[in-house]
């Protein structure tokens, strides 16, 4: 599948911008985060920001951004339309607890606050997990539709997001040990659930083939002994996307690089140095942990094989 | 919402024989002309003189060779929108401009209401639905709707283009849903089967398989000695032959 940079950004930088949210609010409803107002400022103009910068992308990848907000009708079959409606649904509590929390100087944890924190957390995870459906969903895609895509999603966007929130805490100096020692967990068990999916899609050399997509099995193997058209056309361009296995490797590599091993070394070295000094290896830790799930998400794409392609002579998919 | 019909009073669709399709790209073409001022006009061309020219076409003629050796033959495989009975275009177009008719089960998008995501695109297995980068919305086989119902035509011509437009009929066009209609019946005698139905999609058209190969001598009717001169099936040649002259003679060169 051709790797869109519209929608590499929109998956990464709103599943952290979701991630962020979430825990924040979360955190702040149990009463592990302060209540302090410039440290709620800076969460929710950060997280907002994210999850701004990634839908705005995500218009970039239509060709009619105006109708955009047609896409909230159909959310009772559609999960592009499910992701969009949870997405601005999240707006509602969070927004208003934006106002309580930095505004009104009022305490996340206390009652009503920590409701509103509650279901802002809850609509953020739905809406990231609504945003890995509309992959996981597509049948025509199997290494989209494969059961650790979803997982994979979600637990990105929390560790990113997560990253973030440890920015935060060290510049506040505010942080919490506990906490970044769960979001390096987290980080861990992300690209471990992205690994088991390289295996996987490694291993699994496609369940369909030519004879499967024309229906001609019956007749022995299928070629392609003349293509439709001589030049590209839209299939092509969209699902004939290909990358050599050599460039894959090279790339997953890069990803782990960026977005484990470095966070993991510059967050555990950051718990070891006072307030600045941490602060200072928390902002590389995030930045690069985003970029590795940029790698990762454009593997995602690169890496996809559409059946359609079946019909162009591609072996399997 | 974007809510397929569970029934549809008809379900009007094409049947592509691929026996007797010859690949001459007439439907292609005959498609491309008339919808280009169609339903859903116009197929944008760019660049179309030029030495990289893409296009918006509804229909695809692909050519396979499928088996091997003397077996193998040459299908044409047409490939076009098969306007499913459970499409996920439909059920996964987010504004509702996919939609599927309850009156005869044709697949259409209303272009006004596209917001050109392309997730249609990538939902479809068989590749139905092509882009149109010029007008930002996604293109479809419109089954013709403007053509079959359409009362200035001749009632010969009211068709799709594609199935008036082929020179051997290896495409018909009728109501699938009814069990007597002559396509269903044709369906029924050839063994028509649906493409890729582990999908789950319930396409609506239909292929028909190739025949048999005719490769024995008389099922073609051609003379013994034709057939010996055919290297393509050794089992068919000389040694097998009801003259015995030939036989000894495919003994004696054989030692």
């Amino acid at each position: 599948m051709h790797p869109a940079l519209s929608v590499i950004i929109f998956t990464s930088v709103t599943g952290a911008g979701y991630g962020l949210l979430g825990l924040m609010c979360a955190l702040a409803a149990f009463g592990i985060l302060p209540g302090n107002r410039l440290f709620g400022l800076a969460g929710f103009v950060l997280s907002f920001g994210a999850i701004a910068t990634g839908l705005i992308a995500s218009t970039f990848h239509l060709g009619h951004p105006g109708r955009a907000w047609r896409a909230l009708s159909q959310w009772r079959s559609s999960w592009l339309s499910r992701e969009a409606v949870l997405s601005i649904l999240t707006f509602g509590p969070s927004l208003w607890l934006a106002k309580g929390w930095i505004l009104d100087g009022a305490d996340p944890a206390a009652a009503p606050w920590r409701w509103y924190g509650l279901a802002t957390a809850a609509l953020s995870l739905l809406t990231v997990i609504s945003t890995a459906m509309i992959y996981a969903s597509l049948k025509p895609v199997p290494r989209w539709r494969h059961p650790l895509v979803m997982p994979a999603y979600l637990l990105l966007g929390l560790a990113t997001g997560g990253l973030w929130l440890n920015v935060l805490l060290h510049g506040f100096g505010l942080a919490i040990d506990d906490l970044a020692g769960a979001v390096t967990v987290a980080l861990l068990l992300a690209w471990l659930v992205k690994i088991a999916y390289w295996y996987s899609i490694d291993r699994a050399p496609g369940r369909y083939t030519a004879e499967h997509a024309t229906g001609l099995w019956s007749q022995g193997s299928v070629r392609q002994l003349e293509a439709p058209h001589v030049q590209d056309n839209y299939l092509l361009r969209e699902m004939g996307y290909q990358i050599a296995r050599r460039h894959a490797g090279r790339l997953r590599r890069l990803a782990l690089l960026a977005g484990l091993g470095g966070p993991i070394v510059l967050t555990i070295a950051a718990a070891l140095l006072p307030r600045w000094g941490a602060f200072a290896l928390s902002v590389p830790a995030a930045g690069l942990a985003i970029a590795g799930v940029l790698v990762e998400r454009w593997l995602f794409f690169a890496e996809a094989k559409h059946v359609v392609t079946l019909f162009y002579g591609a072996e399997r998919a | 919402m974007t809510s397929v019909p569970h029934r549809t009073a008809k379900k009007l669709g094409l049947v592509i024989d691929l026996d007797i399709c010859v690949g001459c790209h007439a439907c292609a073409v005959a498609c491309k002309e008339w919808n280009s001022g169609g339903h859903m006009a116009p197929l944008t061309d760019e660049n179309p003189y030029g030495a990289d020219p893409l296009g918006v076409w509804f229909n695809r003629v692909h050519t396979y060779e499928a088996g091997v050796g003397g077996n193998s033959r040459t299908v044409h495989f047409p490939r076009s929108c098969l306007h499913c009975e459970k499409p996920a275009c439909v059920e996964v177009c987010p504004t509702g401009a996919s939609y599927k008719r309850a009156e005869d089960g044709i697949v259409l998008v209303n272009e006004d209401l596209c917001i050109g995501c392309k997730l249609c695109s990538w939902a479809c297995p068989y590749g139905a639905r092509e882009y149109d980068y010029d007008s930002g919305t996604m293109k479809k086989c419109t089954l013709c709707v403007d053509r079959i119902y359409n009362e200035n035509l001749e009632e010969a011509e009211r068709v799709p283009a594609c199935v008036s437009a082929c020179p051997v009929s290896a495409r018909h066009f009728g109501d699938l849903g009814d069990p007597n209609s002559d396509i269903s019946e044709l369906v029924r005698e050839r063994e028509g089967y649906d493409l890729m139905p582990e999908m789950g999609f319930k396409p609506v058209n239909k292929y028909l398989p190739p025949r048999p190969r005719r490769n024995k001598v008389g099922d073609t009717g051609a003379p013994a000695a034709l057939d010996s001169a055919a290297p393509l099936s050794a089992t068919h040649g000389a040694e097998t032959s009801s003259n015995p002259l030939l036989r000894w003679v495919d003994r004696a060169l054989s030692r």
